[in-house]
């Protein structure tokens, strides 16, 4: 099986879900992504990356949510054929802070179940279908989502202070 | 405060206070509970192995607080884990010392001002005797530490809170920055600072 | 193309799973929960991980960690470009050198800039030298919580060798700050080359005798054969990497199939284990590839040592930017390190000094999400022995 070209891949999935779901491709240099713009449809591309004889992306590599200081959040997934084909892309995926709900796919790649766990509890999207979500790395009690651009830290946690 | 070794031999026998076979039996058998929390673990670890070899001063690391009269909170302490350290502190029976091990531990280390989830210094929680700058701090460095709190003990009398015999202690040790002077070659042209009123003393006496 | 080798079929009571196993005792038992760590001298660090246990059968194993989150990713946003390295080498505090070669790579291809070819040389040479302490400390340590002592102190003594050489190198034992955006802190001293060839010459020897003192233990391999088998397309589904990966029988090293610096011009293998002494995918497996990763490292060192291009007046500082300011982008790189795929997936708004967004992608952390799935049905002694096999730092895991 030939490696694809981030083009071939992009034409592949847009081939299949219609030019509705997905944006152009953002062939950069340093990390060639397309964005999903629906929703509802993120599931099935998810299998059919994974699924597919042509693409096979079998590997999750990274989750990163991220907030773009506009009103936006973003998750960006990092897929890898590691069994396959060893060709790579990125997908994006929007939301807005208050409409903060995007699709889960640890059913997909169980790796993302951690992966999602931790956006969640650094970022604050909710991975609607995440079998677990909960706080990762802050304590269950913890106030906010400290990788917000608007965070600000809490004065106390437990009675001890916590600004130096 | 001579020490048990110091006493003087008549007869064969040693003449020694109670207190100090108490405190010579007791520094000579530390024993702190193996508890690693960050960086500065994997150098207690290499403190303990076999090139630094901590056994020698018959400090051996115990899995259990309650079998230790030691605490080495090596590493970053965060807000996760800052009740889990009390509650660990609050199981060792007294008397107990706690040494605190690199910067983190003093005081928020190098998460001092953006580490949200990092308590900047464990003496936040519980009390500390003794603490060790580093990040990490070398082995010989963890060594002092251990033999700052064997100085502690071999002062502890009854009647003396451990506040006194921390000061006692400071007392006896020169000040940070005429050490520090004194060791470092670019400065080697600065005076240490006025406070040394002996040496003064002693030079005069000399002219 | 990644090979991928048949894995035997678990064993143990792992093939029998938990619920089987109660029923052919017959005995009503009721569930039990274990609670193990933070403090617990064989989580490596502070993990807690809550076992819900059938007499001595696990059901059910769920790791806690955040123990010891330092915010990374705050700080990383909080500070320059290169102010983040010294924080990307207490993220795995066992591997310092190999986290800030996968940083620094991820600014350089933001960057777009080129690193002099000595240089690329050096940062191989410390990164192997690293990769070579990491592995004893882990074999050292999973011997420790099997219960093997001496081979422990033999491997710490050896450990020693190696940060004496990189301390001459940079002045600090474990955390270095040494590998610089387009170049590193220091050159080589004069003589660096001649006494890593001699440490080299040294330790052959000394793997083999570890080997020999807990590797062909048959106590050791009596803990560790069969304990925990991680098939391979669960161990790529659930993103396994590094020697968690090549155990399971996937041949798949970042170093041969996403190359990068000058590893395409050296000549190792990946090691995967042959399924000779050990069941492929199980915890023995894991602990061999990691002791045959050493001899590959020693492989590479020695190359580098010949390739290495002589330059007397060489500065290390040439091509290091004065200003770190790229321009607006977005990258993932990654690199190999001992516990796996570690990735800087850097965001910059090209209009600062300051990453806009850095998230680092830490092997153990994935690693260790697996291990619900491996300390299942097996017995709570050997919840030990497969922890260890996946050999976690948890300054990486939580970050």
């Amino acid at each position: 099986m030939p490696k694809l070209s981030p083009e071939a891949i992009h034409a592949i999935v847009k081939e299949e879900f219609g030019s509705d779901a997905i944006s152009d491709l953002d062939n950069s240099r340093t990390m060639p992504n397309f964005t999903v713009l629906d929703h509802s449809l993120w599931q099935p591309i998810a299998y059919f990356l994974r699924t597919d004889e042509r693409l096979k992306f079998d590997y999750l590599a990274c989750l990163s949510g991220v907030d773009y200081n506009d009103g936006t959040l973003g998750v960006v997934y990092n897929l890898e054929s590691l069994a396959a084909h060893q060709h790579k892309i990125a997908v994006k995926l929007k939301c807005t802070k208050e409409n903060n709900r995007v699709p889960s796919v640890a059913e997909i790649w169980r790796t993302a179940e951690w992966h999602e766990r931790e956006a969640y509890d650094l970022i604050g999207i909710v991975f609607e279908g995440n079998p677990d979500l909960r706080r990762i790395l802050c304590p269950e009690d913890w106030e906010g989502h400290p990788l917000r651009k608007d965070y600000k830290v809490q004065e106390y946690y437990h009675g001890i202070k916590v600004p130096y | 405060m001579p020490s048990l070794l110091d006493a003087k031999l008549s007869g064969g026998a040693i003449v020694t206070k109670v207190e100090d076979l108490l405190n010579w039996s007791r520094l000579s058998s530390l024993w702190p509970m193996s508890f690693g929390l960050a960086c500065c673990a994997i150098e207690m670890m290499a403190t303990n192995a076999s090139n630094y070899d901590l056994e020698r001063f018959g400090i051996f690391p115990r899995s259990s607080p309650r079998q230790s009269d030691l605490m080495i909170v090596a590493g970053t302490v965060t807000f996760k884990m800052a009740e889990r350290v009390k509650r660990l502190y609050d199981q060792m029976s007294e008397p107990r010392y706690v040494l605190s091990m690199g910067s983190c531990a003093n005081c928020g280390g190098p998460y001092w001002e953006h580490g949200y989830h990092v308590v900047k210094g464990v003496d936040r929680i519980i009390p500390v005797d003794v603490y060790v700058p580093g990040c990490p701090p070398r082995p010989e460095a963890l060594i002092g530490g251990l033999m700052k709190i064997q100085e502690l003990i071999r002062e502890e009398r009854l009647g003396l809170t451990r506040q006194e015999a921390l000061k006692k202690i400071a007392a006896k040790t020169a000040p940070a920055e005429e050490v520090i002077i004194a060791a470092h070659p670019f400065n080697a042209n600065v005076k240490p600072a006025e406070t040394k009123t002996e040496k003064k003393e002693t030079e005069e006496a000399v002219a | 193309m990644a090979e991928t080798l048949e894995y035997a079929p678990k064993t143990r009571l792992s093939q029998a799973g938990a619920d089987r196993y109660i029923v052919e005792k017959e005995i009503e038992t009721e569930y039990m929960t274990l609670n193990m760590g933070p403090q617990h001298p064989a989580t490596h660090g502070v993990l807690r991980v809550e076992l819900v246990t059938d007499g001595e059968v696990v059901v059910k194993a769920t790791p806690y960690m955040g123990y010891l989150h330092r915010c990374f990713e705050k700080h990383a946003e909080a500070l320059d470009y290169q102010q983040v390295i010294p924080y990307t080498d207490r993220m795995d505090y066992l591997s310092a050198m190999c986290t800030e070669h996968a940083y620094v790579m991820a600014i350089e291809k933001l960057l777009n800039i080129e690193v002099p070819r000595r240089i690329e040389f050096m940062r191989v040479i410390v990164v192997e030298l690293q990769r070579i302490a990491s592995h004893q400390v882990a074999i050292a340590t999973y011997g420790l919580d099997i219960g093997a002592f001496t081979p422990f102190l033999h491997i710490m003594r050896d450990r020693e060798h190696i940060l004496t050489l990189l301390e001459w190198l940079c002045g600090a034992r474990m955390l270095y700050n040494y590998i610089w955006v387009g170049g590193v802190s220091h050159n080589f001293p004069p003589k660096f080359k001649q006494r890593v060839a001699e440490f080299v010459k040294y330790y052959r020897p000394k793997v083999d005798e570890m080997m020999a003192l807990l590797t062909e233990n048959k106590l050791f391999i009596e803990r560790t054969r069969g304990v925990g088998v991680l098939p391979a397309d669960v161990a790529i589904n659930y993103g396994c990497s590094g020697p968690m990966l090549r155990g399971s029988g996937v041949k798949w090293d970042l170093r041969k199939n996403d190359p990068y610096s000058i590893y395409p011009e050296l000549e190792f293998d990946a090691v995967v284990p042959d399924g000779k002494l050990s069941i492929i995918g199980d915890s023995l497996s894991r602990h061999l590839v990691r002791c045959y990763e050493i001899y590959e490292s020693l492989k590479i060192i020695e190359q580098c040592i010949d390739k290495m291009p002589e330059d007397p007046n060489f500065d290390p500082h040439a091509a290091v930017p004065k200003r770190i300011k790229p321009p607006a982008g977005e990258v993932y790189a990654r690199g190999e390190n001992p516990r796996g795929e570690v990735g800087f997936y850097v965001i910059s708004d090209g209009k600062g000094t300051k990453p806009f967004r850095c998230k680092a992608r830490s092997g153990c952390f994935v690693n260790l999400s697996v291990l619900p799935e491996l300390a299942k049905g097996n017995l709570i002694s050997d919840v030990v022995a497969i922890l260890g096999s996946v050999d976690i730092v948890l300054g990486e895991v939580d970050r």
